[in-house]
């Protein structure tokens, strides 16, 4: 489902003398439809650049990551929306939304994106933020206005809104306490269960354990030269 | 899929200064890009040039019509590219004084629209300018009133309910929100979000506010003294930018 070939990236930074720094060389990693991977390191060691290559999000100078056949690095911008429209969600740690906008639109609004019927996705954007424990009286305000716990799960309920085949977590059961991380690890079995594939970070090594067949240190991908 | 649009190699020059060079790109439907830049930067003469504004000095702008598919709008006839700028497509001003009549009302304002492509019916007419003063959220009391008597916000949304009504499937936005207090700002984005999702719409917006594009577009273009510098997703050109000028731009924004 998700696979990286060989990959590398460089930041170059123009106002700084045109600093080069190589964060990354020869990257590589499987994940299985119904498998969680965990990219583990220390802090800067690469995790987080990693897992916004594979969205798009930075570009890669180097090597293919394939995504259901669609490969990122080359890909154009119009199919790197469609793709994550229909295929590859993420669950960054900050939510940003539009201002205003009530919290139930905000968890609705990836399967309105791909013609969900208004109510249909209305009925599930109300089945997550209860799984979640998000009162109910906050439905209707912004979230912007929330705490910072129930951002990250006002952001958790719109990553699992539409059902991705493939999934990228960032620290998904940070901030959270334990009820709420119990939902939070169910969520990811039950997408693993329907064949999804997922790229997480935790630093809660023992969520860690309890969803992830695999980890994968990414200093190993750190130039040593950079360090 | 074939383009809504597709612009090739625009150029722009006012006498020996240049106005834009080389901006060729290809929008599809229900996409939304965004072309930021610094003022004099050429973004609003690469958008008037498009719009049919103004006359580029070269290039074409090819747009898939409904009957004929893709023709060059710039070797249309007047009278061709004028009905197309009032049924596929539609321009929303800076200014809302410049979208709008200001000396007829606001349903007037919409039922201009509605008659040049042919309605002539004035209680379905009226129906409808009602329809879409919902939809931009102004009270339906409201629709005798001129736009005179409207808050500068509201101006904004009444053009752009009355850019929008006659269902074009191109709208071009210079600074939409431009001007405005961040509390209406806020709306108005929503709006726009959800009139492009419902409906469709492609749009091309201008604007030099970078939190604007990152909510608003899924492509971004950034223009410097006439030239695209950069071009691509719009959180990957903000988030991981890669010319010298990009970089400066992004990391000069205020953090609030």
């Amino acid at each position: 489902m998700i696979e990286i070939k060989n990959v590398s990236k460089t930041f170059t930074l123009h106002n700084q003398s045109a600093t080069s720094i190589n964060v990354m060389r020869d990257a590589n990693l499987v994940v299985n439809a119904g498998e969680c991977v965990a990219l583990t390191g220390n802090s800067g060691s690469g995790k987080s650049t990693l897992m916004r290559m594979i969205y798009g999000n930075y570009l890669t100078q180097e090597g293919e990551i394939l995504i259901n056949g669609v490969d990122v690095v080359q890909a154009e911008p119009r199919d790197i929306i469609e793709l994550r429209k229909t295929t590859l969600g993420y669950v960054s740690q900050f939510l940003r939304v539009v201002p205003r906008v009530s919290t139930l639109n905000v968890v609705a609004e990836p399967l309105l994106k791909i013609g969900v019927d208004a109510k249909v996705a209305e009925e599930r954007a109300k089945e997550l933020l209860s799984r979640l424990r998000i009162p109910q009286n906050l439905w209707q305000l912004s979230p912007l206005t929330f705490s910072g716990g129930e951002q990250q799960r006002v952001n958790i309920a719109r990553g699992f809104a539409h059902e991705y085949p493939a999934m990228l977590l960032d620290e998904p059961t940070a901030s959270l306490d334990a009820k709420n991380r119990e939902t939070v690890l169910t969520l990811i079995k039950d997408a693993k269960a329907r064949g999804a594939a997922i790229i997480g970070i935790f630093h809660d090594e023992a969520a860690r354990d309890r969803v992830c067949d695999q980890q994968i240190d990414v200093s190993i991908f750190t130039p040593k030269a950079a360090a | 899929m074939t383009p809504l649009l597709q612009v090739k190699n625009i150029k722009k020059n006012y006498g020996a200064r240049l106005g834009c060079k080389d901006v060729s790109f290809d929008l599809y439907p229900g996409e939304v890009m965004g072309i930021v830049g610094e003022s004099g930067s050429g973004k609003s003469t690469l958008l008037n040039c498009l719009a049919g504004h103004l006359e580029p000095d070269q290039g074409e702008v090819l747009f898939n019509t409904r009957i004929e598919g893709m023709r060059d709008t710039l070797q249309m006839s007047e009278p061709e590219r004028r009905m197309l700028a009032r049924t596929d497509w539609a321009f929303v001003h800076q200014n809302a004084r410049d979208g709008l009549r200001m000396g007829i009302s606001a349903g007037g304002n919409m039922g201009e629209r509605l008659m040049a492509v042919g309605d002539r019916h004035y209680g379905q007419i009226r129906t409808q300018a009602i329809e879409w003063l919902e939809k931009v959220e102004i009270s339906e009391e409201r629709v005798d009133d001129r736009p005179s008597q409207f808050s500068g916000g509201m101006q904004q949304r009444l053009q752009i309910a009355r850019n929008l009504i006659t269902g074009p499937r191109l709208v071009f936005m210079d600074e939409p929100t431009g001007g405005l207090d961040v509390s209406v700002q806020a709306r108005l984005l929503d709006l726009i979000r959800s009139l492009v999702r419902e409906l469709g719409l492609s749009a091309i917006i201008v604007t030099h506010d970078l939190a604007v594009v990152r909510l608003l577009a899924d492509r971004l273009m950034v223009m410097k003294s006439g030239h695209v510098v950069e071009s691509g997703l719009t959180d990957q050109v903000l988030d991981d930018p890669q010319d010298a000028y990009t970089q400066l731009l992004v990391s000069s924004v205020l953090q609030v």
